[in-house]
């Protein structure tokens, strides 16, 4: 008997049908991956299994039973749990505190306790029930969500884009976990598009694209071009690039030192880096390790650096404000999409002048006309699908939005470009529309500073490598040297320590 | 079954229809608690609705009340929209009617016929300076401005009394707590003869146009927008929040003080204690239900005016409270914060559940 099966699930939401008659079959024990782009409906999909939102027609059958599943109470009475992408924590409490606010039944903090430990032993999963989370890294968040599942003792566990904040070794130590559970009897829903994970971890993948089934594989008998073809109906284009001799440093760190701002904020301690005109340096790491904090120093937002620790072009920025830095040709793509690289509530052509003056008039008066041919002109030539300059900023889809953003700051003609999390969120067709942008941009001869979680995109994306942890940089390493498991280590903070600047690190890495 | 589901994206429509559907909504409450008053629903409508507007003498009037209203509700758009918090607008508006009196009350009855202007001028330095005090303690101290603005009112207050008790009161005066009345010099023109309206309400239109110019078609606007919707996207494109929390504070108790000097140069021509009559206050109502908008703020104050008239007028002819004039403000703000989800919501009905069959 199927453990959960969707028959024809189909849902609209106002101007996009999200789910259009869906059917996927689960089984008892099986890990079974829900794969797809960014707005294939997934989330909408996970939503109407965990009975966040209902579907418009369509049936649900658990354990053969026909059900109804009205909120997610009903849900995990069912036996449901999910882990979503983003933690619900308090950042001030112990581990077993924040499961026990979580649990629907009240037991006593005590035997919390207990049952944590049983259960942590019992799948392998490294987790001390009296740390405070604000202490424990995102790989050890996660357990504890995952902890907080397990106690319901589900039958079905869904896991939403479960690695994308996890280092190399936490993943695999997660998968270990994953099958454990698998084989004890829980069926696993994994949502990901990430296509080497669920060929490593999962026994059926079912494919989904503009809200419809493309195909139902064994991931492990089917190639990565043949789940990006039924992901995308097409496969990406294989990034290009050119061997370039290297040009003169572009942006200089020496020994840039922050204090910690804010209780859970990460200092950071004596940065050295040299990024040179045409190169990009990818900087990998778990966020959280100051990345935050060292694109504040860069956009200028955070000015509390000492004298001379930030050049560029041989001009000392640390004190810098940002229009002085966009006047030097420093361009930065933030992380937060929404509220930070974008007002959400602005049309386009108004987040435009977010960060481009051209439309400002001596007077101090807007050049309305021009601005809206200049958005115009960068919806077309990025290729963002929006209705047009006037479209507010939420109501593009992530890829679109975020190819909006990069095409702002690309197309002011930047001589070094900072980029946080290029591709977060993003589809895999904008995603390699974007990282092409990007090489583009180095081929002309800038400088690029890309910071990524995903080090599958640093790997395609660099041509050096540094790795961020606890507030500090590793020595550089050129990419075609670095391999997976040597930079996970190094995402633990565990690289030699070299005396000297990143180019003698190099040697000693070689 | 009715349901409120969201838009896809905020309707243009219902952004201009949810005021006029505010009114309406108004209007029925109103006529509802008149007639549960045991009063004639039309009769009473038409003291807040008609009579206000009746004739050249009631349009006076009417401006007298929405000119000052008009002013300070400009400059509070300018704070509330760079998300800088400043209630103590009727402080502003004191220290403006001080200002104003300090150079009306030098005036001799052979000064030059344009010395109402240094008035007005005098009274716009007093707001601003009054304002500025609260932008620089939350400068340089990080003082909370919401508190700091409002209890210079009542600072504010103290300095108004004491200057008409003290060195200010009229000699002639009969120990009332009032100065001299001013000269004609220092008083603010009038435009009709018959009327009390004055320069001042070509003075507030004329604003209007400059303030809506100001925040939707320059820079420096955009700016101070951009710092009160995302102040994160204010820093990273540089907008110094700094400077939006100054110039918020500067213009909005300039405008302050200009509309305190306005109406002690204006309708009352004199200090007296009874100057401040809570217009600081009911304009951060106006800037409200003017959707922060210059020319939204207009026809907010019309209304806001008329219901204060309208209000004294149920009292003297209905022999009703005055005090209906705040429940007609408090319906008009609640329906207009109400209707206002349709912008981004609407209703849908939906005709059966999904259909699932129960488990």
């Amino acid at each position: 008997m199927l453990r959960l099966e969707l028959v024809d699930i189909s849902k609209q939401y106002p101007g996009v049908r999200a789910n259009d008659g869906v059917c996927l079959r689960v089984e008892p024990g099986q890990i079974h991956a829900v794969l797809g782009e960014n707005g294939a409906g997934k989330s909408t999909l996970m939503k109407i299994i965990y009975g966040v939102t209902q579907p418009d027609s369509g049936q649900i059958r658990w354990d053969g039973r026909p059900v109804s599943i009205g909120s997610p109470v009903q849900a995990r009475a069912l036996g449901i749990a999910m882990v979503f992408q983003h933690f619900s924590l308090f950042e001030t409490l112990s581990v077993a505190e924040n499961v026990w606010l979580g649990l629907a039944s009240e037991p006593s903090l005590d035997a919390v306790r207990d049952r944590i430990r049983q259960v942590t032993g019992e799948y392998g999963l490294e987790l001390e029930p009296e740390r405070p989370v604000h202490s424990l890294s995102v790989g050890e968040r996660q357990r504890v969500e995952i902890v907080r599942a397990l106690l319901t003792q589900p039958s079905l566990l869904i896991l939403d884009e479960p690695t994308s904040v996890l280092t190399p070794q936490a993943i695999d130590k997660l998968f270990v976990t994953l099958r454990k559970l698998a084989a004890s009897g829980c069926s696993i829903l994994y949502i990901s598009h990430k296509l080497e994970e669920i060929r490593a971890l999962c026994h059926h993948a079912t494919v989904l694209r503009g809200g419809r089934v493309t195909g139902e594989v064994e991931p492990s008998a089917a190639s990565n071009a043949d789940l990006s073809r039924l992901m995308l109906g097409g496969e990406p284009p294989r990034l290009e690039r050119r061997a370039r001799a290297p040009g003169e440093p572009a942006l200089e760190l020496k020994s840039l030192a922050l204090p910690r701002s804010g209780l859970y904020g990460t200092p950071l301690v004596g940065l050295d880096l040299t990024v040179r005109a045409g190169e990009i340096v990818g900087v990998a790491g778990v966020s959280g390790n100051g990345q935050r904090e060292l694109f504040a120093a860069l956009s200028g937002e955070q000015l509390r650096g000492a004298t001379g620790s930030i050049t560029l072009f041989g001009e000392d920025i640390t004190r810098a404000p940002p229009r002085r830095r966009r006047a030097l040709g420093l361009r930065l793509v933030p992380e937060e999409r929404l509220g930070r690289a974008t007002v959400t509530t602005l049309s386009l052509s108004e987040n435009t002048l977010l960060t481009r003056t051209e439309a400002v008039r001596r007077s101090g008066f807007l050049d309305r006309l021009g601005l809206a041919a200049l958005t115009q002109k960068l919806i077309g030539h990025f290729n963002v699908k929006a209705r047009g300059p006037r479209a507010t900023a939420q109501s593009l889809s992530g890829g679109n939005l975020q190819k909006f953003i990069v095409g702002r700051e690309i197309d002011a003609k930047p001589r070094f470009l900072v980029v946080a999390q290029p591709t977060w969120g993003v589809d895999v067709g904008a995603a390699s529309q974007i990282r092409a942008e990007l090489v583009r941009l180095r081929d002309a001869g800038c400088g690029l500073l890309v910071m990524s979680e995903e080090l599958d995109e640093l790997l395609e994306l660099s041509d050096f490598l540094v790795v961020m942890a606890g507030g500090r940089l590793s020595p550089r390493i050129a990419t075609a040297d670095a391999e997976a498991q040597q930079l996970g280590e190094w995402m633990s903070g565990l690289w030699p320590e070299a005396p000297n600047d990143g180019a003698g690190a190099q040697h000693a890495q070689a | 079954m009715l349901r409120l589901e969201p838009r896809a994206e905020p309707s243009r429509v219902m952004a201009l229809a949810s005021p006029l559907l505010a009114l309406a909504l108004t209007v029925v409450a109103g006529a509802l608690l008149f007639a549960l008053l045991g009063k004639d629903p039309f009769r009473g409508l038409e003291m807040f609705l008609v009579e206000p507007l009746r004739g050249g003498r009631a349009l006076g009037e009417l401006s007298i009340k929405a000119t000052p209203l008009v002013l300070v509700a400009l400059g509070l758009c300018v704070c509330f929209r760079s998300n800088v918090w400043n209630i103590g607008a009727e402080g502003q508006f004191i220290l403006g009617s001080v200002f104003a009196s300090g150079v009306a009350l030098r005036a001799t009855p052979s000064s030059g016929a344009g010395l109402f202007v240094l008035v007005l001028l005098a009274g716009m330095l007093g707001g601003m300076a009054w304002g500025g005090l609260v932008a620089w303690l939350r400068d340089r101290f990080n003082a909370n401005e919401i508190l700091v603005s409002l209890m210079l009112v009542y600072v504010a207050e103290q300095i108004l009394s004491y200057l008409v008790y003290g060195p200010w009161k009229d000699p002639h005066g009969y120990n009332f707590p009032q100065t001299a009345t001013f000269l004609a010099p220092a008083r603010v023109p009038l435009l009709l003869e018959g009327s009390r309206a004055n320069f001042g309400l070509p003075l507030a239109l004329l604003l209007t146009g400059a303030f809506w110019l100001f925040l939707y078609r320059t820079h420096a606007g955009y700016k101070l927008e951009v710092g009160g919707l995302a102040p994160l996207a204010a820093r990273y494109a540089g907008f110094s929040s700094r400077s939006a929390l100054w110039t918020a504070f500067l213009v909005s108790g300039g405008m302050a003080g200009l509309a305190g000097a306005l109406e002690v140069a204006g309708p009352v021509a004199q200090l007296t204690t009874h100057v401040p009559l809570g217009y600081g206050f009911a304009a951060i109502i106006v800037a409200f239900v003017g959707r922060l908008n210059p020319l939204g703020v207009v026809f907010a104050a019309v209304l806001m005016s008329m219901f204060y008239i309208g209000g004294e007028m149920s009292q003297s002819r209905l022999g009703l409270p005055k005090s209906l004039t705040g429940v007609f403000q408090g319906l008009l703000l609640f329906a207009l914060l109400a209707c206002d989800t349709l912008i981004t919501s609407r209703f849908r009905y939906a005709s059966r559940r999904p259909a699932i069959p129960g488990g």
